[in-house]
């Protein structure tokens, strides 16, 4: 699997199915996990992340993992390719950036990726779309066994797995559950809805992926502490606040089509005129009014446009996507311009002109 | 609305949710935002590094902050005050060195103590064994340069057996503390 491929395709996490999934876009599990032979990454020489890493890729290869499984070693890659995986969520922007032996096991269709020398030596992570906390804890909890079948992780039954930053020490766990809420925004009631949902160890905030281009109408909650509870408990905080944001968005929805359904009609339909006529266009534009398309689309104001379709959007029409799509370095204006051009190309057909 | 940072227009109004500090509302320029949204979600660094600084004042006199910095890590070398400005340890171990300190900082965390949940099978991965592993080599390096080739052969036949995973009994030191479900607030959490 080359990077080049992987851009062509989208994720499973983007398929826009499971449950929710016209408001939430994915559920994801990270541990974070330390071999016990080595010091944390900050007191780590240049030979232990080698020696890390080495260890991680030799257990890796004597395991039952998809054969297109892929070890790629991010201290290799330029820019735009680290950039590239960044957009895609694959991996952070620490990882990115960090200096030394440093790497990313990906999966074939991005249900998992593991990160080698980030914080941690390891960094799990799960990714599912829509709703489903359950099948991502499944999945990590099974991943997280098989390597430690083949690696010695350090762990005392006091503190539970150790971590180079102690707010992850315990379960290493951090749940997140991405939303949609361009409703709640419109309606400017979202911070009034988080100040209602105080009390709860959650975090919450606006987001687009990390490090890379993004727009407010996105949001990610996720647990705030990692100790005391298993992980069950953990996600068990996580999901209680996940539905009562779903039921706020839909009301918003509502009362917004109640208030003005031909404002709202005239409002999406509008951005995708712009989506689809525009010859230039940035990516902050671009997040801002395929979110306004998004929700057309789930009200059912706009047809002929699947929501994968719009998923896979928000994330290909970003800076390193659209370069690795065409397959060369483009300055701003020329990727305002490809973008321009993308959108058209993936939103062509839809009857924008329709009078209901 | 300017950005909370800097003097340009917020475009950006993010809202966190924390505890106990409760939501906070934060407007940025596209330039800060990326830059806060760049960190990792709860912003470890600056958690502990506020949670650190009320800590020390409430109850700490300035004898004792200076005790506590000059704590170093036997097996990484890292001191507690290092530790205090980047905000990571150095080794697994930092956390059976500097237990005293750490342990008010993770209740204020995580408002507990004790793990619950998962634990691996392979349970050889503890911090004293590594600290162990580190003073066995570093008595082997000395043997060897004193020319004492027997004292050094028994001692890496010492590190391979701990390596191997032949435990010796002294290593299992977590057994006597309280039980990670003691500080469980709601029985569902057992599990
Ligand atoms: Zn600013
Ligand atoms: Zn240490």
């Amino acid at each position: 699997m080359k990077l080049e491929d992987l851009a062509q395709q989208s994720g499973e996490w983007m398929s826009g199915h499971g449950p929710e999934s016209d408001i939430v876009i994915s559920s994801r599990i990270r541990l974070a996990r330390n071999l016990a032979d080595f010091p944390f990454i900050r007191k780590c020489s240049p030979k232990d992340r080698a020696d890390i890493a080495t260890e991680v890729h030799r257990a890796l290869d004597s395991l039952p993992l998809s054969a297109d499984t892929e070890y790629v070693d991010v201290a290799k890659l330029g820019d735009l390719d680290r950039q590239f995986l960044m957009e895609r969520q694959l991996i952070s922007h620490e990882l990115s950036e960090a200096q030394g032996a440093r790497a990313v096991i990906l999966d074939p269709s991005e249900r998992f990726s593991i990160m080698v020398n980030e914080e941690d030596h390891l960094r799990l992570q799960v990714m599912q779309s829509g709703l489903d906390l359950e099948s991502a804890w499944e999945r990590i909890d099974k991943l997280d066994d098989l390597l430690e079948s083949k690696l010695t992780y350090s762990f005392t039954k006091k503190l539970g797995y150790l971590t180079a930053c102690p707010t992850n020490v315990g379960t290493g766990l951090r749940v997140s559950v991405m939303l949609h809420l361009p409703a709640l925004v419109a309606t400017k009631q979202i911070d009034k809805v988080f100040r209602a949902l105080n009390k709860i160890n959650v975090a919450v905030r606006g987001l687009f992926g990390e490090g890379s281009q993004f727009m407010g109408d996105f949001y990610q909650v996720s647990n705030q502490t990692t100790l005391g509870r298993n992980e069950v408990a953990l996600m068990s905080k996580v999901k209680e606040v996940v539905p009562r944001l779903i039921e706020y968005e839909r009301r918003a929805r509502e009362f917004l089509i109640e208030e003005s359904k031909q404002d709202l009609h005239d409002n999406v339909s509008r951005a995708l005129g712009i989506l689809c006529t525009a010859k230039k266009i940035s990516s902050e534009e671009t997040m801002h009014y395929l979110s306004k398309v998004r929700m057309g689309v789930n009200l059912g104001l706009i047809g002929d446009i699947q929501i994968p379709t719009l998923n896979k959007l928000f994330i290909h029409t970003q800076p390193a996507h659209l370069q690795k799509l065409r397959g060369n370095k483009l300055s701003v204006t020329d990727r305002n311009i490809e973008r321009a051009i993308y959108l058209q190309r993936h939103l062509s057909k839809p009857t924008i002109n329709e009078n209901n | 609305m300017k950005c909370n940072r800097c003097e340009k227009p917020a475009t950006f109004h993010i809202t966190e949710l924390t505890e106990p500090e409760g939501p906070k509302v934060l407007h940025l320029c596209e330039e800060h935002a990326r830059e806060f949204l760049a960190t990792d979600s709860v912003s470890p660094s600056s958690a502990i590094s506020s949670v650190l600084a009320k800590q020390l004042k409430m109850e700490k006199v300035a004898e004792e902050i200076e005790a506590s910095d000059k704590k170093t890590c036997p097996v990484c070398g890292i001191t507690f005050a290092e530790f205090r400005k980047g905000g990571r340890l150095g080794c697994a171990y930092d956390y059976v060195a500097f237990e005293d300190d750490l342990e008010p900082l993770l209740v204020n965390i995580h408002s507990a103590l004790g793990h619950s949940g998962k634990v691996p099978k392979n349970l050889r991965g503890s911090p004293e064994r590594q600290r162990q592993l580190a003073q066995l080599r570093e008595q082997m390096k000395l043997a060897v340069k004193k020319e004492e080739y027997e004292k050094a052969s028994s001692l890496r036949d010492q590190i391979a057996a701990i390596e191997a995973g032949q435990l010796s009994e002294e290593e299992t030191t977590d057994e006597e503390l309280p039980p990670s479900d003691s500080f469980q607030s709601n029985p569902h959490d057992e599990q």
